[in-house]
């Protein structure tokens, strides 16, 4: 568990920041400017807040009387420019931290071929790709044995296609390493794809934090990850697969059919329902060509998106549905309503 | 081997003794001139102005003048050449005189070149390898000085051509004292001074020249071999 709260005041931004990543992965999410990167570079060691208090594991790294040098930190940096040694082999700059990280030693051989690092371990970081940089750096960071993994946008200077090279390799650190990571970014694919906890920045302060599937199923937060990504996150589990090829799934809202899935029953999925993609009706609709219509009721609206619940007591999820005021006013939507929910289109996530 | 008897004992006598002080000059400041720099690049304290003043000011003032505050102050009656001479440490109107005057002359040339090496350099390369556990003087060897090694050697090129040409500073702290502090400018100066001294002197000329252009092709050679195991080649 990281527990960061400290203020900092620079010419143009004050920053005010206060939150707690539990183990997974965590996203610090805001644009550019917000403060995210003083934010770790303040957990990291490498820039000292004017107060505060930040702790790691219950070890205090900076408070009024105590604070601990970046190399007494143990935390990995994995920076948006990689900034891998020039002057030194690929090999030369992941054995870099072992000299005084011995416990990370051992690791290499695993580490080397978890990232698929053996093949470039005689070059030089000149040499590589971008996203071969971003690999190293990752690798790196990983073997000066850290007790939390920081990446400031490790993506944020590939184009589209490292950036899908790279992603696998993300999920499996967080899947394989049980390292709790803190993740910078802007973008909201990828904190769709990796996150569990989001910490939301604007203007060098923390607006919300908490388990990525509230923030995305809340009306009043889903807006700031843009209002193209309002949208709920589910969970679902596959049942089987029908005789047409589709494949049955069971959520907290009732059985869904999606398309085009190949996976053997009981696997657990994430979907992913935008906002746009979910037409309301009071009535059970009859006669769509959208398969999946799950009862719902209205807990929230506001400024034109519904916080719906899926299923009965304690177990609910939620969704969100985007409506203009016309057709709140029309449908008489408020909190409590039962309707039926028309899911157009779904993407599935790995979980 | 350059033939000794092109150059008449006494010249080269010159030429050995110039390239003797230009390289002691220049070995023997080099690490104070990587330590300034570094304080002047990357440090930020009260007197700053005044340390780079200090260090730039053989640089503007008359070499003259130079060297009489050096022969003021290490002159054996002087403040400080009083306190080696018990020592056994003498300057005035020696080769190692010579040395000192050509190495504060040379000193703001080597630590201009060696600062902006490390102004190049990128902090947040010393701040990855502060995050993977090294401690600072670990990332200075490893890191940040492999990285200026061509600015050093730029520097240290610089204040060897300098010392190598140095007069106005040398004459007047150590005098011309054949075979003891002649270097090559001053037989150059004072073979232009005989009637018949002409000849001779264009030969050093050209000995200085050569000297010269040498040591420039040689640290170019130099650098160029160590940025290109930096940049992308494989």
């Amino acid at each position: 568990m990281l527990e960061v709260a400290f203020s900092h005041r620079f010419q143009d931004l004050a920053l005010d920041v206060a939150f707690q990543a539990p183990a997974g992965v965590t996203a610090l999410f805001g644009p550019s400017g917000c403060g995210k990167s003083t934010t770790i570079n303040a957990i990291a060691g490498l820039m000292r807040p004017d107060r505060g208090r930040i702790a790691l594991n219950g070890r205090v790294l900076f408070d009024g009387a105590v604070d601990l040098s970046p190399q007494a930190r143990r935390i990995g940096c994995v920076f948006q420019d990689a900034r891998l040694f020039p002057h030194m082999t690929v090999a030369a700059n992941l054995r870099y931290p072992s000299r005084w990280r011995r416990g990370a030693a051992r690791d290499f051989d695993r580490i080397a071929g978890m990232l698929a690092l053996e093949p470039l371990l005689h070059r030089r970081p000149g040499t590589l790709s971008g996203g071969e940089r971003q690999r190293v750096a990752i690798g790196r960071a990983l073997l000066s044995d850290p007790a939390l993994l920081v990446m400031d946008e490790p993506l944020a200077a590939l184009d589209e296609a490292r950036k899908a090279e790279i992603m696998p390799w993300l999920e499996r650190l967080r899947d394989e390493i049980r390292l709790p990571i803190l993740y910078v970014s802007h973008s909201v694919p990828e904190v769709l794809r990796l996150a569990t906890t989001v910490v939301l920045m604007r203007q060098g302060r923390v607006v919300h934090s908490g388990p990525l599937a509230a923030i995305l199923a809340d009306p009043q937060l889903a807006p700031l990850l843009g209002a193209r990504e309002a949208g709920a996150l589910i969970g679902a589990r596959v049942e089987g697969r029908e005789a047409d090829g589709m494949t049955r799934v069971a959520t907290a809202g009732g059985p869904m059919l999606l398309p085009g899935l190949d996976l053997p029953a009981g696997h657990v999925l994430r979907l992913r329902i935008l906002a746009h993609e979910v037409i309301l009706a009071r009535g059970a609709p009859r006669g769509l060509s959208a398969l999946n219509i799950l009862p719902v009721v209205v807990t929230q609206l506001q400024d034109g998106l519904v916080q719906l619940a899926l299923g009965p007591g304690p177990q609910h999820e939620r969704m969100l549905a985007q409506i203009t005021p016309r057709s709140a006013k029309t449908l008489e939507l408020q909190a409590g309503t039962a309707c039926h929910a028309i899911v157009k289109s779904v993407s599935v996530l790995p979980s | 081997m350059i033939p000794t008897d092109w150059l008449g004992p006494q010249e080269w006598q010159a030429v050995q003794l110039s390239l003797r002080v230009a390289a002691v000059a220049t070995l023997a400041s080099l690490p104070l001139a990587v330590a300034v720099a570094w304080l002047l690049a990357r440090r930020r304290f009260p007197g700053h102005g005044l340390v780079s003043g200090v260090v730039h000011l053989p640089l503007i003032l008359p070499p003259v003048v130079t060297g009489y505050l050096l022969l003021v102050t290490f002159g054996t009656q002087g403040p400080v050449g009083s306190l080696l001479k018990p020592l056994g440490i003498v300057f005035a109107f020696r080769w190692t005189g010579a040395a000192l005057a050509c190495g504060i002359m040379s000193f703001p040339l080597m630590v201009r070149a060696i600062r902006l090496g490390f102004e190049a350099v990128d902090p947040r390369l010393e701040q990855a390898a502060a995050t993977l556990g090294a401690p600072r003087a670990w990332i200075f060897a490893t890191v940040t000085l492999p990285l200026i090694l061509p600015a050093i050697l730029a520097g240290a090129t610089l204040g060897f051509a300098k010392a190598m040409g140095e007069f106005g500073a040398t004459i007047t702290f150590v005098s011309n004292i054949p075979g003891q502090t002649q270097t090559l400018p001053s037989a150059i100066y004072a073979l232009l001074q005989t009637p018949s001294g002409d000849a001779a002197a264009m030969r050093l000329v050209l000995v200085s020249a050569a000297i010269a252009m040498a040591a420039v092709l040689v640290s170019e050679w130099l650098s160029w071999r160590m940025s290109s195991r930096i940049e992308a080649r494989r």
